[in-house]
């Protein structure tokens, strides 16, 4: 017995219906009556004092209405605003900017021509400051100083540190073998389609409507209560359709704030809608950890001890949207799919003259990271000990039996069946076959490589006890209203920026309301009307809400069975929900459908029993979801021009129980690719002046599909234990997991070389490099 | 800081080359607008202000593929993706078919024109490196009527040719392929759409024995404008072109280049790259040379 739409199928996307039709509803598809435009005037330099900002000229260029700056905010206090991480950021700055395309002042003008001519009218005078933008160097004592404001005098953010130093010292100084590997994982761009935007409209009674660009828009609609004064309910936050977030479109930007000072200072809606350069210059950046680790091995290849210094650079403000008690994200899991006895890690936040952040681009705060080094290490220690990479990881997974496993930094993994996943990745590629022909290449001076990355994430943040994000709780919500005729209204405190919510929330409670899915309806991102959430992000809404809405679901039936039984004349306890309807125990054809009991709630209620057939639940997971999966790249090396081909990319997953098999194959195909663009082609650089080098997608090079190679996919299913359905979250798996495969591979072709690493992105003309500095090419 | 919204400018699109001449003699700060794909990038980040724009491709009769008895006669607003279209140039012209299907992505291709792209003077358009190898002619109209110009020293320096600024190209002149002629267009590029880390252009010209009678040679965006490299084409002619041939053309062309260490690789790389490309370009070259009858 299925219903239809339920748990399991490849049900075709409910919302692709308007996507493919183009008929989306996104922040800049929105159009107000007497909406205005806002623009920005940005920083050339990327630290400098402001002599003065005239703004005479571009309010003389026509349809320029007013001009804003940080001093005009300063009189309100909201020249500076909270990061979600308890620092502080500028909105716009009174007397100095930070970095080279910071937001100096906002123009607000008749059509968004007229602000950008206006944007380039506005006169500023800098005194250049002295730079830094390396923060090894910006903890230099001579270093300048980015934020002399604040009373520590150094560029020396927070340090953090987790599990037992002394005793990892100890193991490792006894280990047959340490390997040490400094990695570098540059600063990158979530570069979604869609880039950051918002309308601010506010009614004739002063209450403001804010369409914006946001992954958690209830958290955002708390914070700009808090930061404005405005009282909560005067707020309302919509998201409309979002085009890919991707941890970028969690925190509050300075647009979103001066465009709201707009719309009151002109008494107009306001809209303002980020550039690509914008972008790329001053929103969402990621990554930008300086890597130091060791890692310790027996000399029959067992891993002993784990110890990891970072530096984690910041920009002029420490803006990541980690959970409070964790400044460097859930960067512990770095112990990644191995039984470390012991292990050390700590890290450093720094700043420097660049745009402000450190968001989680797709991955579970800093969960990226981490398995990029801990997979890069083990890979290293095959090499070095000289046993097959494979064979050092399956001998050291944690068992299947082990779970549930608690790590040397404090995580208990759920589940986990490491060796399944990579037995079947390595049958899928034919292993030995490969290893085989690459001996036969080598002979003959070919260079063909191939990687394995065995990632471990965690995801699902998060239980209350442990995880909030300014003192909000991380759990989760959902609302489902069941109307007279059997049709389903739910909403969620999440919200869809492409994941298919609308889809995979109405497979759920098709299944566990006995309602096809075609009759459920999901609505998310209306702080009017949705219950209060988190928000998606970090592989949360399966996790959280999916449980939340199976709960839910469940207080439903709980109050049907009564409906149910007054229906059918029998007591409550004498019913069963057996093939997705109430059935008379061992008298099935006595039975009554959702439909039939959401008819009768509102028709016909059962004594002592409310009207109606609704239910909300918000869910506080008991523990983290642990995803993992077991990734292998095969690479080709042209020694005449060091261009690397993808030969083959095999991708097994595990994310627990699947809900929509088709999304899953969908998200598993975006992440691979969001993996292989920081493996081989995007990063972010500045020269010593701060100058951003490559703001434009000519110079940020986000993979195509000619990039791409085919994926070859392939799952295991080892559902989470504590999740109500077994489901782990999925999302951010292949972006996790994927550069590490792709780089082990790369690395490999070149081991005979003598190479252990490269960093990333690894382009052509690193690889050529050491091929002509070998004397290969 | 804007990279959306060009400064205002005027428009123009005149029914006929001589309108446009007039637009262009009487408009102060005037740019020929001949597809756009090059130009309004540079308008919209506010490094290029031309006040006026004279679009030339709503004239008519500029835009054909045709083979005379002398010349494969290219008209200016001809998009490039009509040399994809174009069975003429897929038979006969390889390295043009090469060239046209490399450039940038298939919008721009779209919109893009032969004219256009030969008459920029970016260093990194692909091609006027075919035109060096090819040894092809401009036919350029002006106040004072039609001039012809080769290719070979058009190319001045980076955005400079010789072209007036009242002057408009009308027609790319190609020598009409033959019998034993064979091209090739080998192009590396971080990825689609970009312009080449470096590019190689090849036309040989052989007898029926295969001995190499013409040769040219010509690299894509490694130095201020694009190059001819005549010391490695020189390599290849008068003979049948020997591996070692072909490994000191590459070597030559190497050596001719001129590239800049920046986001595309260090200078070394690139040499490297031209390296390469040029031998693996010869050989395709060769190998079409006797595969057309």
């Amino acid at each position: 017995m299925t219903i239809h739409g339920g748990i399991g199928q490849s049900l075709q996307r409910k919302e692709d219906a308007r996507f493919i039709r183009g008929k989306g509803n996104y922040v800049d598809d929105i159009q107000l009556a007497g909406m205005l435009y806002l623009d920005f005037t940005r920083s050339p330099y990327a630290h400098a004092k402001i002599t003065a900002i005239r703004s005479e000229k571009a309010l003389k260029v026509p349809g320029v209405l007013a001009v804003i700056t940080g001093k005009d905010l300063d009189a309100a206090k909201l020249a500076w605003m909270p990061t979600l991480m308890s620092d502080t950021q500028m909105v716009l700055p009174i007397d100095t900017v930070k970095f080279q395309g910071q937001e100096v002042a906002g123009v607000v003008a008749e059509n968004r021509y007229a602000a950008a001519d206006g944007a380039a009218a506005v006169e500023i005078d800098y005194e250049p400051l002295p730079v830094v933008t390396d923060p090894v160097k910006a903890l230099q004592p001579d270093s300048p100083l980015v934020r002399p404001e604040k009373p520590k005098k150094s560029n020396h953010i927070w340090h953090w540190e987790v599990g037992d130093k002394a005793g990892t010292d100890a193991l490792l100084a006894k280990s047959d073998v340490v390997v040490h590997q400094d990695f570098y994982i540059p600063r990158i761009n979530v570069s979604s389609i869609e880039t950051c935007g918002c309308v601010a409209s506010f009614d004739p009674m002063g209450r403001l409507t804010m369409y914006m660009t946001t992954q958690a828009p209830h958290a955002i609609r708390t914070v700009f209560a808090l930061v404005s004064g405005l009282p909560e309910q005067s707020i309302r936050v919509i998201s409309p359709d979002i085009g890919g977030g991707f941890g970028g479109k969690v925190p509050v930007y300075p647009g979103y704030v001066v465009a709201i000072v707009a719309a009151l200072k002109t008494g107009h809606p306001v809209k303002w809608v980020e550039t690509r350069t914008n972008n790329l210059m001053s929103s969402s950046f990621a990554r930008d950890y300086h890597i130091s680790a060791d890692i310790g091995v027996t000399k029959d290849g067992k891993l002993t001890g784990l110890k990891v210094k970072t530096i984690a650079d910041h920009g002029y403000a420490d803006a990541a949207a980690n959970p409070s008690k964790f400044p460097a994200g859930l960067f512990h899991i770095i112990t990644g799919s191995y039984p470390f006895e012991k292990a050390f890690v700590e890290v450093d936040g720094v700043y420097t003259n660049k745009p402000p952040g450190g968001i989680a681009y797709r991955c579970s705060f800093r969960v990226t990271e981490a398995a990029y080094s801990i997979e890069r290490l083990v890979d290293e220690v095959a090499h070095k000990i000289g046993m097959d990479p494979a064979e050092l990881r399956l001998k050291n997974f944690i068992p299947p039996e082990a779970f549930p496993y608690h790590s040397a930094l404090g995580w208990t993994y759920d589940s986990g069946n490491y060796g399944g996943a990579l037995k079947l990745a390595m049958q899928m590629v034919d292993y030995p076959a490969l290893r085989r022909e690459q001996a036969e290449k080598r002979k003959k001076g070919e260079f063909m490589g191939i990687g394995i990355s065995s990632f471990t994430e965690i995801v699902g943040a998060g239980p209350a006890h442990t995880f909030d994000i300014l003192g909000l709780k991380m759990f989760e919500s959902c609302e489902i209203r069941i109307h007279p005729t059997g049709k389903v209204m739910a909403r969620f405190g999440t919200k869809n920026q492409g994941q298919g919510h609308e889809t995979t929330y109405a497979q759920i409670l098709a299944t566990e309301l006995g309602i096809p899915a075609e009759n459920i309806s999901i609505e998310e991102g209306d702080t009017d009307t949705a219950p209060y959430g988190l928000g998606t992000y970090a592989s949360r809404s399966t996790p959280t809400a999916g449980a939340a809405a199976v709960v839910a679901a469940r207080k439903i039936r709980d109050k049907a069975q009564k409906i149910a039984a007054h229906l059918l004349e029998v007591s409550p306890e004498d019913l069963e929900w057996k093939d997705y309807k109430f059935q008379v125990k061992g008298v099935p054809e006595k039975s009554k459908t959702m439909a039939d009991v959401a008819f009768a709630a509102y028709t016909n209620p059962a004594p002592g029993v409310e009207a109606g057939l609704e239910a909300v639940d918000y869910y506080d997971p008991p523990n983290m979801t642990y995803p993992f999966g077991s990734y292998i790249c095969v690479v080709d090396i042209d020694k005449g021009t060091g261009a690397i081909h993808i030969r083959r990319f095999v991708a097994v997953d595990d994310c627990g129980t699947v809900i929509n098999p088709m999304i899953v194959e969908g998200q598993i195909h975006g992440g691979l690719t969001m993996g292989l663009a920081p493996a081989m082609y995007e990063q972010i650089t500045y020269d010593e002046g701060g100058n951003i080098r490559g703001s434009s997608f000519l110079d940020y090079l986000v993979p195509t599909s000619v990039e791409t190679p085919h994926w070859e996919t392939g799952r295991t299913v080892t559902p989470s234990p504590h999740h109500p359905i077994g489901a782990k979250g999925v999302g951010e798996s292949a972006t996790v997991g994927a550069p590490a495969a792709i780089v082990n591979a790369i690395v490999d072709a070149l081991s005979p070389l003598g190479v252990t690493n490269i960093d990333i992105p690894v382009y052509p003309w690193k690889v050529w490099q050491i091929l002509h500095d070998k004397g290969q090419t | 800081m804007t990279e959306v919204i060009p400064p205002e400018f005027e428009y123009h699109a005149p029914g006929s080359v001589d309108e446009a001449i007039g637009l262009l003699q009487n408009s102060g700060e005037a740019k020929v607008l001949a597809g756009g794909q090059s130009l309004l990038p540079l308008m919209k980040l506010r490094l290029a202000a031309p006040k006026t724009l004279v679009d030339i491709t709503r004239i008519p009769k500029l835009s054909y593929v045709n083979e005379t008895t002398d010349c494969l006669c290219l008209g200016a607003t001809t998009k490039i993706n009509d040399l994809n279209d174009s069975a003429l140039i897929r038979n006969r012209y390889p390295l043009l078919a090469d060239a046209a299907q490399h450039i940038a992505d298939p919008l721009v291709r779209n919109m893009g024109t032969v004219g256009g792209n030969v008459c920029h003077g970016d260093p990194g358009n692909d091609l006027p490196a075919c035109m060096l190898a090819y040894g092809a002619s401009y036919v350029v109209r002006g106040p004072k009527g039609n001039r012809t110009i080769p290719a070979q020293g058009f190319y001045q320096d980076t955005f400079v040719t010789s072209l007036d600024p009242s002057e408009i190209l009308v027609e790319v002149q190609v020598p009409k392929a033959q019998p034993g002629d064979g091209g090739a267009y080998l192009k590396m590029e971080r990825k689609v759409s970009d312009f080449a880390i470096a590019a190689v252009a090849v036309q040989l010209r052989t007898d029926s024995r295969g001995t190499v009678n013409q040769a040219g040679i010509a690299l894509t965006n490694v130095g201020p404008t694009v190059l001819l490299a005549s010391q490695a084409a020189g390599q290849l002619t008068t003979k049948k072109p020997t591996n070692a041939d072909i490994l000191a053309a590459g070597k030559l062309a190497a050596e001719a280049a001129q590239p800049n260490s920046d986001l595309r690789g260090p200078a070394e790389f690139k040499r490297g790259v031209v390296q390469t490309l040029t031998q693996r370009a010869v050989k395709l070259a060769l190998w079409r040379a006797g595969g057309m009858s």
